[in-house]
């Protein structure tokens, strides 16, 4: 656990960066700092590993005062992710990634297999251990930034804006591959974004942080999205506050309808045999591949024919992805699918919506209500 | 014809050897040029990357380049005749001559080391820092080799200057290859002259040469941009994506 208490940064010209903020980061989650840019997010990330000594208050790791720890010790106990990865451009991506294991005395052979190791943890198979960041592209050089600080197997990470030098759709990966190996990995992660987007995927709670370097609000992400504590956090969030919080809203038992279906191959005698509307299922294995007309086929149903819009919710999924695959289906009909993607049935939207107005809104903690003078304070 | 008699003269067994001889003058040439290079890589290297290190001291490096503007020879008369009334011996002749030399090639080394820990990416040495280096640590492993390609550059462009320079130390009467120059010029024997020259020429090719061999083998490709062999043969993917590669030969040029 990592505890800010009332620590203070004032920089030599006077700025100050980071105003009395105090703040918990439990062990084995992920905490996230937010903030729109200049409000103090890096400097208090770097606080941590001593990168920036703070000029008030303290911060604690696991009840260790950071400031009684030798500062090389401390960075080597913790990973950290550089802004833009800063890898080492001399050295070959093993030898990056290597490098905590050898400052800490790994054997060298050692450290080199531990490197491969961490570089396929990260997506980034053997055969770029050899080449040099220049030779990366830029998403790949953030994994490699990843790979180095998850290197030595800190239980502590800091990560700032791991994923921002790269497209949406590589970022979003990214995210994807990052929450898999944390919830193998269950590291005390403190990561800094501007992206609010970002900090609710990512985050088991999210720090808001404004300008001036005082905390806004610390919550987790639904919390946040139901109960912006001002309009600063409200603002920050954005819009469409109400249908992102469905993400964290597991759906209930939602009243399923037998879909009929063929599977990929049939004739169009047998797809028009089996049902009266106008769309019916295609499945392969059970497992569903898209929609067709039936009326308006004139061979046996192939890949190729099939209307892809719909997307596919898991039954046990947010309530966002079963409202989305009801809103995107051609038919107008939600496919949902068990956790192995076989079909269960399909849901229409009113009743997703009607899940949705049964479904428990995160309760208003007490403090929240009436914001009061000390904004600083979090919400547990 | 000049050229054959240059040519005549230089192939010549007996013009190689003797105390007068090619070959001695050589390695006096060689050595001036190498103790030279030796002081003033032990004074301007440290310094250099101390200055860009705590940025104390900048003064000093635009001191050094405008030094360079100071012409040599007539730095060399100076020095020599306030020598030769001061110290006695040996070293009334070589001691001059070689603080002139070294005066030349601080400049380019002190630029290239200051250049060069300068230019190193803020984001490597903030990480080096950031994952547990220490101050030494983070300039040998970092600092260091990140600054070689500059330092490198620094180094070659002083030789060059030094054994050119050594040349002129002749008039000094301290020996090295400028003495073919000014015997044959004395003697009227232009061969002798271009000869010098020529040999003069090739040392200084040959010197830096060896300090691209040195280069090569020494700086990271991956701060070049050289082609790095794959040592996973057979793979067949050897290649890089040339979009990401470097250019090739920019470095060694
Ligand atoms: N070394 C420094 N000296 C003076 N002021 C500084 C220094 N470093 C940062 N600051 C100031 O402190 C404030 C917070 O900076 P910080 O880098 O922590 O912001 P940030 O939230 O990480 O912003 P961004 O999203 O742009 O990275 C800014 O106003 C910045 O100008
Ligand atoms: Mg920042």
């Amino acid at each position: 656990m990592i505890r800010f208490e009332q620590v203070v940064k004032t920089f030599p010209d006077g700025t100050t960066a980071v105003d009395h903020l105090s703040l918990e980061a439990p062990t084995g989650k992920i905490t996230v700092l937010v903030g729109p840019s200049g409000c103090g997010k890096t400097t208090s990330l770097r606080m941590i590993n001593r990168m920036i000594d703070p000029t008030g208050g303290r911060i604690l790791i696991d009840d260790q005062d950071v400031m009684d720890v030798d500062a090389p010790k401390l960075r080597r106990g913790i990973g950290y992710v550089i802004q833009h990865a800063g890898l080492f451009p001399h050295r070959t991506v093993a030898d990056n990634v290597a490098t905590v294991p050898l400052l800490l005395g790994t054997p060298k052979a050692e450290a080199k297999e531990r490197a491969h190791e961490v570089l396929e943890l990260v997506g980034l198979p053997g055969d770029f251990a050899d080449r040099y960041p220049a030779q990366l592209s830029g998403g790949q050089q953030q994994r490699v930034g990843v790979a180095r600080a998850l290197a030595a197997d800190p239980p502590v990470m800091l990560m700032d804006e791991p994923f921002s030098a790269v497209d949406p759709v590589v970022r979003d990966q990214l995210q994807d591959e990052f929450l898999r190996l944390q919830s193998e990995l269950g590291k005390t992660i403190v990561f800094v974004t501007h992206d609010i987007d970002e900090a609710i995927k990512l985050g088991d709670q999210v720090a808001v942080m404004r300008v001036g370097g005082k905390l806004a609000q610390l919550a987790e992400p639904a919390y946040l999205l139901a109960h912006p504590i001002d309009d600063f956090v409200s603002d920050f969030i954005g819009r469409d506050r109400g249908y992102r919080a469905l993400s964290f809203t597991e759906s209930p038992r939602l009243p399923l309808a037998p879909e009929p279906s063929v599977a990929l191959g049939a004739t169009v005698d047998e797809a028009r045999a089996a049902t009266g509307d106008d769309w019916l299922l295609v499945v392969a294995d059970g497992r569903p591949q898209g929609w067709i007309e039936p009326e308006r086929i004139t061979a046996p149903i192939e890949q190729g024919m099939l209307h892809r819009g719909g997307t596919v919710a898991t039954e046990h999924g947010p309530l966002r992805a079963a409202l989305d695959a009801a809103l995107s289906s051609p038919s107008r009909r939600g496919v949902i699918v068990d956790d192995d993607g076989k079909l269960l049935g399909t849901v229409r939207a009113h009743q997703v919506l009607s899940a949705i107005e049964r479904a428990d809104r995160p309760e208003v903690h007490e403090e929240d209500i009436a914001p009061t003078e000390s904004v600083g304070e979090a919400a547990p | 014809m000049i050229l054959t008699d240059t040519w005549k003269w230089l192939v010549d067994g007996a013009n190689w050897s003797g105390t007068d001889g090619i070959l001695h003058r050589l390695e006096q040439h060689v050595i001036y040029t190498l103790i030279t290079l030796a002081i003033s890589c032990l004074i301007a290297l440290p310094l250099g990357s101390w200055i860009a290190h705590t940025g104390h001291g900048r003064w000093l490096v635009s001191l050094a380049n405008a030094v360079r503007a100071v012409p040599s020879l007539g730095l060399l008369c100076i020095l020599g005749i306030w020598a030769s009334s001061h110290i006695s011996g040996d070293l009334a002749l070589t001691g001059p001559s070689i603080a002139v030399l070294v005066v030349l090639a601080l400049p380019p080394l002190l630029a290239g080391a200051y250049a060069g820990v300068t230019e190193v990416d803020p984001a490597a040495r903030d990480a080096a820092k950031g994952m547990g280096m220490t101050g030494a640590q983070v300039f040998a492993k970092v600092e260091l080799p990140n600054s070689l390609p500059l330092v490198f550059s620094g180094l070659r462009s002083a030789s060059l200057q030094v054994i050119a320079t050594a040349t002129i130390a002749a008039f000094l009467g301290i020996g090295g290859l400028g003495r073919f120059l000014l015997d044959g010029q004395a003697s009227g024997e232009y061969q002798v002259m271009i000869g010098g020259s020529v040999l003069v020429a090739v040392l200084a090719l040959l010197v830096d040469l060896l300090f691209a061999l040195a280069q090569r083998y020494l700086v990271s490709p991956g701060l070049t941009g050289r082609r790095v062999r794959r040592h996973t043969a057979g793979t067949g993917t050897g290649n890089l994506d040339p979009a990401t590669n470097l250019d090739g030969e920019k470095a060694t040029a």
